[in-house]
This record gives structure tokens, C-alpha cells and sequence, in this order.
């Protein structure tokens, strides 16, 4: 099984380095990988029927209990067989529907990825392995949504879908993880033995939401439904087998795996219920205002897989078995729709139903094929989708007070939904042939003979529904925890109320039919609704985001060097400011001071002047001088305070300094006041805070304890070990010599720095750019 | 004394920043320098002052007889002096360069790398 999930993957990595092959009268070919496989699960139907499990393990990240587990049942090979057959169909169509694409070989990289991660989905028997396909899903969808990457609606729509379904998997991962530790195994069929011991625990809640919006989000389930009708950008192969057939009921395939573990109980029935109910009325609405073929299908399929959620809500042994079905069912004329609605598009360039009429002139196969979908889809014998639409009605039925209730909620969807299916199966067929139409001719035989095939088939499986009731029906609804032995389908089942129900089904449907006609007005006017839609709120939400982040971004990261000065110094001064208020006694020792003499006062008067030229003139070169008075007085101190040998160096590079200075100055720019009077009183505010705190720090470390443990070792040591009388020096040149080579080191490379850039000539070039510059 | 010196510190660091939050490039060298003398008297400061006994051992004798002060923050601020003139020097010509290529020493019109949008 491992080698068939892979399968889709190797294929992918073969398109990067073949894929140029792929792309003229050979793409037929990458058709085979799908039929492959579906003939390698073919072969599994019997043993699953006869009610075995094959499985298979392979160690992948043992220690962390992860393992490459698989398991094919019932419901895996229902999904198996979807995946691959409707792939196969996909895949020969996508052929002629993408014919001489520049990214074909892309194309179907993505699918190849898509369809191996789906396998993978419904083939893990690990529930994190499940998660890591799961997310490939939802990127390879990404994938595809935006495959026509140069229409930004395209791109949008891609970032909505893989936003709502990578938000949701992540929720399932948590929701997995924490299941995991409560069951003591990542194994879902070992979950099955502790399933008391899961409904019981204090996180039960908490796992079952966790796996619902993960569930919601990918099978768009109201308020996450919106992603979906967005994803219609998508060419149509990739809506018809991601967007209707397959990946959306990844989320239907994860409620019913897990109806065995945590299933059964009032919260999961209830929320699944009510979810199911407003979706499929919510979206079954929805295909009245739309006008857009491809509009109504996503609606229409929405409310199908709310049906879906519906049904496994229920729980009861019926609805899940009517839960098989309809899957199947459902996929059937979908995809079958959606095939047909691509040639529609593809042959005459519309999609837009109130133009579309008479077709069955020119494509008479097709015709047959969207009719035989619409049959089906809404529920008239002999289709498949009779046999659906019972099973949910007896399901209905049945469930014990509200049946009634739940019973018309479920006609009303049947309703509307076929509805949606005579739109979009039969509507561009009937009427007559506008005249712009008269020249739209038959599509190759690769893109009528799939729908055709789908929807000859949803009539077929109608008639002898014994086809699949014990090779495929049963095995799935055993593997959900349902004994099963009688499931019994039968397309005539007397004169009941169920047969009542499905005639004022059909009745209705067909009435509304006639009686409506889809306008572009009654879109129009819907739209207007449209601002609390759930997808507006999540669009205005990540719009604010986006808002948010750039305005956070750009307080912080502004690019200008005096911001960040400023901020660093700021948070500097908070605090420490804060830390000194209240902690410090400001007790100054008066005492242990050094006395002042009238010499010491002066220079620091000097100094301080110097410092508030500096600071205050307009003329650069006063600045400068400034600045060396400055340095001269500094040395002075040195003088003072025994530090003879500081005095010496303070005097010869301050006066060097001053010298280049003077030597670059009048090719520096003028010194101009840049800033305005606010800036400057701000900045200056924050310079004095700044400067108070460290006088403060230094008195407060001045009235602490010296620790004088090192000096006494270099000046006991500095002629006994070192032979040198000058303490100061003998620490640079022996003490710490390696220290005072590097020092020598960085020195020189300055000093090739600033000479190459002194000597350094503009080239040709870069005089052009700085003469335009002027 | 020391208390004046603290106060000294303080106005040299509150000088030196001010400086470096201007626009202009040759202010911004400017208030890196007066930071960096603040910061060697910071050192000098919080290493004890002591007056007229530098650290040199007198005469013929080994090892320190008397006092001395001490001779470790000296050691540190010479080297400091030094790699500042470094730092100085080559800022200076850097800011010269950049001065003659883009013509302006204006910092605000020379972040067009460094914005997010």
C-alpha cells in the first residue's frame, strides 16, 4: 500500500525531469497511473468483502510512537477506488481540456501529489502520518486553485483555501496529539479497544472540537464553507476531482473513521446535526441566486457534503449506510456535472447559465451525459441517486422525536438541490440554439467519454444497486462500528411513505424548475448581503492583520538609525529609571569624596562649555575645535588623577582626530539643522534622562565597595614577574600583550580602510550616476 | 570631585546621544565621539580617583611602597582611546565617501533599503 501511495508522488518527481514529453499527444499516458492503481484496489474488493483488514507498517518515527501504519477496509476502499477511478477520468480528460498548456507537466505534478496524499489520507492507520497527508491536500490544492497564476483573483482565491484548511490542520494535529496521550496510541484502530476510556476523559470536548473544525474547514462546512465556491477559479479537472469528488470528503472520511472511537455521544451528534442542517440549507439556498454554472455546482456540492454531516450526526445504523451511499452517489453525478460544465466552458467560452441554451444541437453525447446526471442527482428512479435519496429519507425517518422536523429540513435540501442539478445538467441543453452558439463542435473523445461514463454508470449502479451492496457497501458500513449484516439495496421498495416523500421530492423540484429563472439581478441583489457573510469577516479579519502587521513592521522597523537609537534608549531609561526609584537611597558620602581644588573647577567648566558649543554651534569647524578643547580637557583630568600615561594618549589622538577632521572638512556637507524645534526638544528631553541615569549609576556603584583584588596582583607582580616600573604599561605590552596586538591589528585595517576610500576614484560609471543625481 | 565628575559623565552621554539622534552624518560622528569620552571617564570615574600617585613603582624598590592608583581602568581606557581613533577615523572618511557619492548627508534620505511597505 505504501508502494501505491507513493506511486502518485514518484510520478510527480518523474514529470520534473520527463515532463517536457508529458506535455504534447503523450499526455494520455500519465492516465495510466491513476487506472493502475485502481485496478491494483479492484483486486482488493473480494477479500474486503469476505470482511478482512489488510494492513501494513512501516517504521517511521518510532520513537515518537509515529509509525507508517496502514489499514485498507471497507470505507478506505470505497474512498481508494473514488480516488483513483474518478482520478483516471480526470486525468485522460485533463488531456484534452489543457491540450498544449504551457504548464500541463505541472499540472499534473500536482495532481500526481494530490492524488498520493489522498490515498494516503484514507489509507493511514496512524492518525499523525493521517495529519501530514492531510496537509499535502490542502497544498496541492493550493497548487491548483492558483494554477492560472497570473489572475489575481486566482491567486487570491489559492491563499483563502489554503488559509481556511491549514488553519483547520492544524487544529487536527493538536486535536491529534492530544487524543494520542489520552489513548496512550497514535494507531486508530488500537483507539478503537480505549474508546470508553476516550469519551470518558476530562479532554473528550476538546479532542471532538479539535477534529470538527478540522473536518469543517475541509469539507467547508458552514461558516468555513466560503474557500469553497472560490476554489471554482481552479481549472475545471482540479474543481471536478478535489473540489467535489474527493478532497472535500477528506473531512467526511475523518468523521466517519473516527465515528467508531468518538462517535455515540450527545455532543457529537448534536453539534454534527446542526452543523449539517445549516450548511445544507445555507448553501442549497445559495444555487438559487447564483448564475455561474461552476457558482451553482459549488453550492450544490456544499449542501451535499452538509447532507454528509448530517448523516454521520445521526449516527444511527441507517444514516450511516445512507452516508455510504450517497458518497458514492455523489460523486458519481458531480463529478459527471462538473466534467460536463468544463466542456461548456471549454467549447463555447460561458459559463453563465441565463446565456447558455440548446446545446444538445452540438453536443448531443454531452447532453446525454449532463441528463443522466441530473437523473440521478435528483433522485429519479432508476438512477443511484434514488437509492441515496431513500436511504437518507429512511434515515430521517426514523430518528425518534424530530424525525418529522429533520424529515422536511431534508426535502427542502432534495429540493433545492435538484434544483441545482436540472440547472446545470439540462438547463444549456434545452431551448434553442443561439445563433453565436451554431458553430461550437464536439471536444475530443477524451473529454465526453469520462462524464459519460460516470453518469451511464450512476444509472447502471441504480438499476442493479447488488453491483456494490455486498462488495463495497457493506465492508464500509462494517468498518463503522455497524455490524451491517443486512444492508439491502433495492430500487423498489412498495408503495410507502418513503416513495411519497421521494415523489414530492421530485414533484417540487421539478416545479421550481419551471417556475424560476436564474437573472443576474437576483445575484446582484444577493451580493449586497454579502458584508457579514463569513467570508467577508475573514477577509475584512486578515485584511486588518495585514494592516496591523505592517503598521507594527513599520513602527519598529523603519529604517531610520535615530528610531532605533531612540527606542533602545527609551526601554534603556524605563527600566532602569524603574529599578532606581525604587531601590536607591540617593545617600551621598560627602566624606570618602576627593576634595576640589580651584584648578579642577575650571577645567571641568571648560569642558562642560566645550560640550555645549559642540552640541549647540552652526559651524563645523568651531564644532571640531570644540571638540578638541573638549579632548584637551579630558586629558587635564587624566593629569590630575595620576594617569599620566592616559594624558599622553588622550593629547596625541585628540589632536589627530581634530587634524582629519579639519583635513576631510570642507568636503563634508554642511552642518545644517535637519530637524524641526519638536523633534529636537523631544530627543533632547531623552538625552538629559538618559544622561541623569547614568550620573546616577555612577554614584550609586561610587558608594558601593571596591573589590581592588586584580590591581594588586598586576602591581605587586608588574616588576617581579614583568620588569617593568609603569603598572599601565606593563599590562598592555605584557600582562595582556595578545590583547594589545589585535588592538595594533584593528588598527591597521582601519588605517587601509581609510586609506583605500581616500584614494579610492569613481569610475566612469558611477560619475554618469552622480552627475544625473545633481 | 567625583560628584562633579558624575555630573560630567552625564552630560557628556546626554550630549553624545543627542548628537546621534540628528539627521545630519557629521553630527552623528560627532556625538559618538563625546559618548566615547564619556564612557573612558565612566571607566576612569568607577575605578576610584586618586590624586598625584600614578602607578608607577618609585626607586629601587620591587613593589609598591605607598599608595597608587589603580592601574587597571587606565590600562582599559588607553586601549579604549585607541580603537576609538579607529572607529573615528575611518567614520570620518566613510562619511566623506558616502558624502561625495549619493550627496546628501542626510540619513533620512538614505534608508531606501531598510523599509517595509
Amino acid at each position: 500500500m505504501l508502494t501505491a501511495i507513493l506511486t502518485g508522488f514518484l510520478f510527480s518527481l518523474l514529470l520534473v525531469f520527463a515532463g517536457k514529453y508529458l506535455k504534447g499527444k503523450l499526455a494520455i499516458l500519465s492516465a495510466l497511473v491513476p487506472l493502475g492503481l485502481f485496478i491494483y484496489f479492484l483486486q482488493f474488493v473480494e477479500t474486503i468483502a469476505n470482511g478482512e483488514i489488510i494492513s501494513q507498517n512501516v517504521e517511521w518515527v518510532p520513537s515518537f510512537g509515529v509509525n507508517l501504519g496502514f489499514t485498507l477496509d471497507g470505507l478506505s476502499l470505497i474512498f481508494c477506488l473514488m480516488i483513483t477511478g474518478i482520478g483516471f477520468l480526470v486525468f485522460a480528460y485533463t488531456a484534452a481540456y489543457l491540450k498544449g498548456h504551457e504548464y500541463l507537466d505541472r499540472f499534473y505534478g500536482y495532481l500526481g501529489i494530490f492524488m498520493g496524499a489522498m490515498l494516503g489520507i484514507v489509507l493511514s492507520d496512524n492518525i499523525i502520518s493521517l495529519f501530514v497527508f492531510w496537509e499535502l491536500t490542502s497544498l496541492s490544492s493550493f497548487f491548483l486553485i492558483g494554477f492560472n497564476n497570473k489572475e489575481e483573483s486566482s491567486r487570491k482565491s489559492a491563499i483563502l483555501a489554503l488559509v481556511i484548511t491549514g488553519f483547520g490542520g492544524l487544529f487536527l494535529l493538536s486535536g491529534a496529539l492530544i487524543l494520542g496521550s489520552v489513548a496512550g496510541t497514535f494507531t486508530i484502530s488500537e483507539m478503537l479497544i480505549s474508546k470508553d476510556l476516550i469519551s470518558e476523559s476530562p479532554h473528550y470536548i476538546i479532542i471532538v472540537a479539535m477534529i470538527f473544525v478540522a473536518a469543517f474547514t475541509k469539507s467547508a462546512q458552514f461558516p468555513f464553507h466560503f474557500w469553497l465556491p472560490g476554489a471554482m477559479k481552479a481549472p475545471t479537472p482540479v474543481s471536478t476531482y478535489l473540489h467535489s469528488a474527493t478532497m472535500v470528503k477528506a473531512g467526511i472520511y475523518l468523521l466517519m473513521r473516527f465515528t467508531p472511537v468518538l462517535g455515540s455521544t450527545e455532543f457529537w451528534n448534536s453539534t454534527l446535526i446542526i452543523v449539517g442542517t445549516v450548511t445544507m440549507l445555507y448553501a442549497a439556498i445559495h444555487t438559487l441566486f447564483r448564475t455561474d454554472l461552476k457558482g451553482v455546482l459549488a453550492y450544490s456540492t456544499i449542501s451535499a457534503l452538509g447532507i454528509l454531516v448530517f448523516l454521520i450526526g445521526l449516527g444511527t445504523e441507517e444514516a450511516l449506510l445512507a452516508a455510504c451511499v450517497f458518497i458514492l452517489v455523489h460523486a458519481l453525478y458531480k463529478a459527471t456535472l462538473f466534467l460536463v460544465t468544463g466542456i461548456i466552458d471549454h467549447e463555447t467560452g460561458s459559463r453563465d447559465i441565463t446565456l447558455l441554451s440548446g446545446l444538445r444541437k452540438v453536443l448531443f453525447p454531452v447532453a446525454i451525459a449532463g441528463f443522466l446526471a441530473a437523473i440521478s442527482n435528483a433522485g429519479i428512479p432508476p438512477s443511484f441517486g434514488f437509492l441515496g435519496k431513500d436511504l437518507i429519507y429512511e434515515a430521517t425517518l426514523h430518528f425518534g422525536n424530530s424525525a418529522i422536523f429533520l424529515t422536511a429540513l431534508a426535502i427542502i435540501t432534495n429540493i433545492l438541490l435538484l434544483y441545482a442539478g436540472f440547472l446545470a445538467g439540462i438547463k444549456p441543453f434545452s431551448g434553442k440554439l443561439p445563433e453565436n452558439f451554431s458553430k461550437v463542435h464536439m471536444p475530443s473523445f477524451l473529454m465526453w467519454i469520462p462524464p459519460l461514463i460516470l453518469a451511464v454508470l450512476g444509472i447502471l449502479i441504480g438499476i442493479f444497486p447488488s453491483i456494490i451492496q455486498e462488495s463495497l457497501i457493506q465492508p464500509a458500513v462494517t468498518s463503522l462500528g455497524e455490524n451491517g449484516g443486512d444492508v439491502l439495496l433495492k430500487l423498489w421498495h412498495g408503495f410507502n411513505t418513503i416513495l411519497a416523500l421521494s415523489a414530492t421530492t421530485i414533484g417540487i423540484g421539478i416545479m421550481l424548475y419551471f417556475l424560476i429563472k436564474p437573472t443576474k439581478k437576483v445575484e446582484i441583489a444577493i451580493e449586497k448581503l454579502e458584508f457579514i457573510s463569513p467570508k467577508t469577516i475573514t477577509e475584512k479579519f486578515g485584511d486588518a492583520f495585514h494592516y496591523f502587521s505592517s503598521l507594527w513592521t513599520n513602527l519598529f522597523q523603519n529604517g531610520y538609525l535615530r528610531h532605533y537609537v531612540s527606542t533602545i534608549i527609551l526601554f534603556l531609561v524605563a527600566v532602569m529609571g524603574y529599578t532606581l526609584l525604587k531601590n536607591t537611597r540617593y545617600r551621598l558620602d560627602y566624606s570618602s569624596f576627593t576634595a576640589l581644588t580651584i584648578y579642577e573647577v575650571i577645567t571641568v567648566a571648560i569642558m562642560i562649555a566645550g560640550i555645549l558649543y559642540t552640541v549647540f554651534t552652526k559651524s563645523r569647524l568651531a564644532a571640531v575645535a570644540a571638540l578638541g578643547i573638549v579632548g584637551l580637557t579630558i586629558s587635564l583630568i587624566f593629569v590630575y588623577y595620576s594617569a599620566p600615561d592616559l594624558a599622553m594618549t588622550q593629547f596625541s589622538i585628540d589632536t589627530l582626530t581634530v587634524i582629519l577632521f579639519v583635513l576631510v572638512l570642507y568636503k563634508l556637507p554642511k552642518y545644517l539643522n535637519l530637524s524641526d524645534y519638536k523633534t529636537r526638544i523631544k530627543d533632547g528631553i531623552l538625552s538629559i534622562a538618559f544622561g541623569a541615569l547614568i550620573s546616577i549609576l555612577a554614584l550609586e556603584v561610587l558608594a558601593e565597595p571596591q573589590s581592588s583584588e586584580i590591581s594588586e596582583f598586576y602591581a605587586e607582580n608588574a616588576y617581579l614577574l614583568a620588569k617593568g616600573k609603569n603598572v599601565v604599561n606593563v599590562i598592555l605590552v605584557d600582562f595582556r600583550g595578545i590583547d594589545t596586538f589585535m588592538e595594533i591589528a584593528v588598527l591597521t585595517i582601519a588605517a587601509i580602510g581609510v586609506f583605500a576610500l581616500l584614494k579610492l576614484r569613481m569610475t566612469a560609471k558611477e560619475r554618469i550616476t552622480t552627475e544625473n543625481k545633481k | 570631585m567625583e560628584f562633579i565628575l558624575a555630573i560630567l559623565i552625564g552630560i557628556f552621554y546626554a550630549a553624545g546621544l543627542y548628537m546621534m539622534l540628528r539627521r545630519s552624518l557629521v553630527k552623528l560622528i560627532i556625538g559618538l565621539i563625546l559618548l566615547g569620552n564619556g564612557a573612558n571617564l565612566l571607566i576612569f570615574l568607577l575605578g576610584r580617583i586618586t590624586k598625584g600617585l600614578p602607578p608607577i613603582i618609585s626607586g629601587e624598590s620591587p613593589v609598591f611602597l605607598g599608595a597608587y592608583a589603580d592601574p587597571i581602568p587606565q590600562a582599559l581606557i588607553l586601549t579604549a582611546i585607541v580603537i576609538s581613533f579607529g572607529l573615528q577615523s575611518f567614520a570620518i572618511v566613510l562619511v566623506k565617501r558616502a558624502y561625495t557619492v549619493v550627496k546628501t548627508d542626510d540619513l533620512d534620505q538614505m534608508n531606501s533599503t531598510d523599509q517595509f511597505s
